[in-house]
């Protein structure tokens, strides 16, 4: 199936790869935002569990290990800044900003000495004939674990989001916290919960561009994924099916326009860039026109700082 | 926009006459003090790698004659100029400014101190104590063209190219016309990412240039991330800035380095017996700037060999990548029969020659 | 256990208190890192705080700390509106580009001729850029409602195609043998936002920071509008009954804010960085909204923030310099900086009790 002079699988396929470091942390900052927290600093947990997921499975030799070791160094700037919003009330937009560049720089000394280094190799798993199925097969069934992963992550999310009374905890904490906490719950455990899984879902991105897109460290190798995904958590509106969505578009726009370019057809390289910030914004506006002036889909507590009183 | 290349127009290198001076003056004892600012980090792993490898063999090469001071991260405009400035306020006789968007600072910064001497890599604009100095990478781009189009199989070489400058163009171009002459049916298919240095994104433009049927893969951007599509799909392609031979033999069959150490090395003893002076050089393979990697057993002896002579024709002079009859893109006729383009042209290529598909984006 | 309670109002002595402890809190565990690099801590830090100062150059560093301060308060006070009424304008990276481009579009029109009109008519540009870049979330949020937060921050992207577009394209040099950039305003006397007396860093845009100080300062004490302001950030329904329009006070805040960011950007372009190029910005925006935290959102504070975060710039590059500190470990050391600025402003907002009886 070619449009274009492009075919259709062969993009779709590449383009899930391409979109599993941005579809993991923006599932992971989903959750953070659906407790009311807004952590600016996406980019600082993905650069983080980059050069822990690849120290990890530089010295263990196993990929998995390294992943592993991914989740924990996105968790651990997690906690730092679930220490600093949560437990002494910083600004969260600050903290957040602060927390990115904290990363930037302490994952780029870490990082010494792992310049030219090369980790073990994550193989796609195998699905025996499954993969020689047409159009499905490549899609489907030629991918590494974590690419399933995510997209479990995402139904996890949903599922847990919309049936479960952890999800209905995690809403009520987002959505009006004075009652959450009124009603008996914890707002600030059950946020330190979600920035923690935020955190790991980040490193993970993180380590998965470390280990699997490049595989190889490099200061800075994140390149901006991390505020992408907090694009993709709006642009979806807060739900989970629509990141995966959201994921797929933005990653999938840029392997268009290079597939496009490879092809050889002129594009505007510029215009297509922006082009998912402005769809996003477009989103916005009408998700918030459609809701009337006073929901605007956000959590309604989203960045505000919570202090019990009483 | 980081470190572009360029070469001085060669009219206005002859304005150097007067300062080289400036470390004459000084007591044998003292060491020598020589500074650097990089617009990257050396673990970026390609361009302020390579930079950083010659101020390390520089500190070898002098031992405790020398003292080198770094700043590094320095985004260009205002703080280049500040970083430059401290560097010369710190003591520094020679400062290496290693970015051609350091150009515009290194010139002001040079007029400031006119005791102190810099190295403006890439940049074109003279002052009585500032030096341009860069590579003709497109000589080492030859060599790796004419392996691509001997080892390319279904004729197709990609090209992840990162801006549309002159210094870029100059390499799709001095890929395309060697890998044609060694195999007339050879295509140059390019993809624009505007970055050097998006390891992810770079992967990305080799995915895509590998589902476009490509086996051989050149590219002008830093990381080794493309090298890791091409082991995956099984494909061969160059190193570029570094060796990057943690992917030899396959699929890194070969490599486009820079090699600043020779020149640094000199420029640094040009300081200590006084004899450093302004100038402009544009050093292809036969100074040593530029260096064709390894070829490694990857390729067929005799490809290896019709490469390492090509080399050597360059080095002696005696081949020219840009020598007529070449046309543009467009079939109008850029050089006549055995005219070789000048410097001047070189500088300021904006266009492809015939044959290359696609269009340089504007 | 301990638990915190909060201050009818921010406690004056914490509040000049609490920026000191954390310098020195910012010391000691930046101290603790640089001796786990190897690198002399008690050096290092002299290096960073002392140096720029005090230090052997400071002819040269204290007009630098200007030119590296200014941009960062402009910006940072126009935030400080806002934040204080619960407006979340974090896309002053994007109004810095856009007034940069705009203000830079109107002088490379007149290149090359010679009025003293160019450079006012730039700064117009630059800020009237900047503002209308701003009033994209107003005037979303206002119509519909939309969330300023996300729309800001989107508009710092499309702003950032628009610069990498301008700088090859419309606005490149045609003397620049190719290479994207525009040409260098610096070289343009008509253009150039030169130092008001030679070397000393004082520019226009410096002048304007310190004005932006004293008026926000006026503003926020003296006016009606500065109150409602404050009001509508700390009672937002007790401010509807008194009387504010929520509406005005967004567009007023954003519009400021994006005014001021653009300004700083026109200055920054037509002076200290000379040239648009696709790599002009460099994080003043984002730096800005970690100063007017630091700054408590009080003009003042915001200058004294403005100051500090220059100061480990240019102390950072210093210690790179004498004690070759990688600028990853500086990197780090500002962050630590700003969580323990971030962590000890609790203190000044909220009393820390023991609690008598858990129930």
């Amino acid at each position: 199936m070619t449009i274009g002079g492009i075919d259709l699988v062969v993009l779709i396929a590449s383009l899930m790869v391409a979109s599993t470091p941005i579809l993991l942390a923006a599932i992971g900052e989903l959750i953070a935002e659906k407790s009311g927290v807004l952590n600016l600093g996406v980019e600082g947990m993905m650069i983080m569990g980059a050069i822990c997921g690849f120290v990890a499975a530089v010295h263990s030799g196993s990929p998995v290990v390294g992943f592993f070791g991914g989740a924990l160094g996105g968790t651990a700037m997690a906690l730092l800044f679930a220490f600093l919003t949560q437990i002494l009330l910083s600004n969260q937009v600050a903290t957040g900003l602060a927390l990115t560049l904290f990363g930037l720089g302490l994952s780029a000394l870490i990082g010494q000495g792992y310049n030219g280094v090369r980790p073990p190799q994550t193989d796609n798993l195998n699905f025996g004939p499954l993969t020689q199925i047409p159009v499905l097969g490549p899609i489907l069934f030629q991918h590494d674990w974590v690419v399933y992963l995510s997209l479990a992550l995402v139904a996890g999310t949903w599922a847990v989001l919309r049936y479960s009374r952890v999800g209905l905890i995690l809403r009520a904490v987002g959505e009006n916290h004075d009652a959450a906490h009124a009603l008996g719950y914890r707002v600030r455990t059950v946020r330190t919960l979600a920035l923690m899984f935020g955190g790991a879902c980040a490193g993970m991105g993180g380590a998965y561009i470390s280990l699997v897109r490049v595989p190889q460290w490099s200061d800075g190798m994140t390149a901006g994924a991390g505020w992408i995904a907090l694009a993709i958590v709006v642009f979806a509106s807060w739900r989970p099916w629509r990141v995966l969505l959201g994921a797929y578009i933005f990653g999938g726009v840029t392997v268009l326009q290079l597939r496009l370019q490879a092809a050889g057809i002129a594009i505007p390289v510029q215009i297509l860039s922006m082009a998912p910030y402005l769809i996003t914004i477009l989103v916005l506006v009408i998700m918030s026109a459609r809701r009337g002036r006073a929901a605007i889909g956000a959590p309604a507590s989203l960045g505000r700082i919570f202090h019990a009183s009483s | 926009m980081k470190r572009r290349t360029f070469l001085a127009n060669s009219a206005v290198a002859g304005t150097a006459l007067a300062t080289g001076l400036a470390g004459r003056a000084m007591a044998a004892s003292d060491p020598l003090k020589v500074g650097f600012i990089y617009v990257g980090v050396p673990g970026d792993g390609g361009w302020t790698y390579q930079h950083n490898l010659a101020k390390q063999a520089v500190e070898k090469h002098y031992g405790d004659k020398v003292k080198t001071s770094v700043i590094e991260n320095v985004p260009e405009g205002a703080d280049a100029e500040r970083a430059l400035t401290q560097l010369a306020l710190a003591g520094n006789k020679l400062i290496f400014a290693t970015s051609f968007g350091f150009m515009d600072p290194t010139i002001n910064v040079a007029k400031k101190f006119p005791k102190v001497n810099f190295e403006m890599c890439t940049g074109y604009k003279s002052a009585p104590n500032v030096s341009n100095y860069s590579g003709r990478f497109y000589e080492g781009r030859a060599v790796c063209g004419a392996i691509a189009g001997q080892m390319t199989k279904s004729n197709k070489i990609g090209y992840i190219a990162s801006f549309p400058i002159p210094e870029v163009i100059r390499g799709i171009n001095a890929a395309y016309i060697n890998a044609k002459r060694v195999n007339p049916d050879a295509e140059i298919k390019v993809v624009w990412v505007y970055t050097w240095f998006d390891p992810a994104k770079e992967a990305d433009a080799a995915q895509a240039l590998i589902n476009e049927g490509v086996d051989v893969l050149m590219q002008h951007t830093d990381s080794t991330a493309a090298m890791a599509v091409a082991k995956k799909a099984g494909i061969v392609a160059f190193g570029q800035d570094s060796d990057m031979s943690a992917f030899a033999p396959t699929p890194r069959i070969s490599a486009l380095i820079d090699n600043w150490t020779p020149y640094y090395i000199k420029r640094v003893g040009d300081m200590m017996n006084g004899s450093w002076k302004a100038e402009n050089v544009w050093y292809g393979l036969k100074e040593g700037m530029v260096q064709v990697g390894e070829i490694t057993d990857a390729v067929p002896a005799k490809v290896k060999a019709h490469a390492l002579d090509l080399e050597a024709k360059i080095k002696a002079g005696t081949y020219h990548t840009f020598e007529g009859p070449l046309n543009k893109q467009d079939g109008s006729v850029w050089l006549k029969k055995g005219e070789v383009a000048d410097d001047g042209a070189l500088a300021g290529l904006n266009f492809y020659v015939e044959g290359i598909q696609g269009k340089i984006p504007s | 256990m301990l638990r915190l309670e909060k201050r009818a109002a921010p406690s004056r002595f914490w509040t000049v208190v609490t920026p000191i402890l954390a310098v020195v809190a910012t010391m000691l565990a930046g101290g603790l890192l640089f001796a786990l690099l190897g690198k002399p801590p008690f050096e290092a830090i002299r290096v960073i705080f002392w140096e720029p100062l005090f230090g052997a150059n400071t002819a040269y560093t204290l007009p630098q700390l200007l030119v590296k301060a200014g941009p960062l308060i402009l910006i940072a006070v126009g935030l400080s509106l806002g934040f204080r009424a619960g407006i979340w304008n974090i896309g002053a990276e994007g109004q810095y580009i856009i007034g940069a481009i705009c203000g830079a579009a109107v002088a490379l029109a007149f290149y090359p001729a010679a009025h003293w009109y160019i450079f006012p008519l730039m700064v117009i540009a630059g800020g009237l850029g900047g503002w209308a870049w701003a009033m994209i979330p107003a005037i979303l949020k206002n119509r519909f409602g939309t969330n300023e937060i996300l729309v800001s921050l989107m508009l710092v992207y499309v702003a950032e195609n628009i610069l990498s577009w301008v700088s090859f394209g419309p606005l490149r040099n045609p003397q620049g043998y190719g290479f994207p950039g525009s040409r260098n305003l610096q070289n343009y006397p008509s253009a150039h936002n030169a130092d008001l007396i030679p070397n000393s860093g004082l520019h226009w845009g410096v002048v304007t920071a310190f004005l932006a100080v004293i008026a926000a300062y006026v503003l926020l004490n003296r006016h009606r509008l500065g109150y409602q302001i404050r009001v509508a950030g700390q009672a937002p329904r007790a401010a509807r009954f008194a009387g504010v329009s929520p509406q005005r006070l967004v567009s007023f805040c954003l519009g400021t804010s994006g005014a001021l960011a653009g300004l700083a950007g026109l200055f920054e372009v037509a002076g200290p960085s000379g040239q648009l190029s696709p790599d002009f910005n460099t994080g003043y925006g984002f730096t800005a909204i970690i100063v007017a935290f630091l700054g408590r959102l009080h003009p003042v504070g915001i200058l004294l923030a403005g100051f500090l975060m220059a100061l480990t710039y240019i102390g950072g590059e210093m210690a790179q310099l004498s004690l070759n500190l990688p600028s990853a470990a500086i990197q780090a050391f500002q962050g630590m900086l700003l969580f323990f600025l971030l962590a000890f402003d609790v203190l000044s907002n909220y009393r820390i009790r023991a609690k008598e009886n858990a129930k």
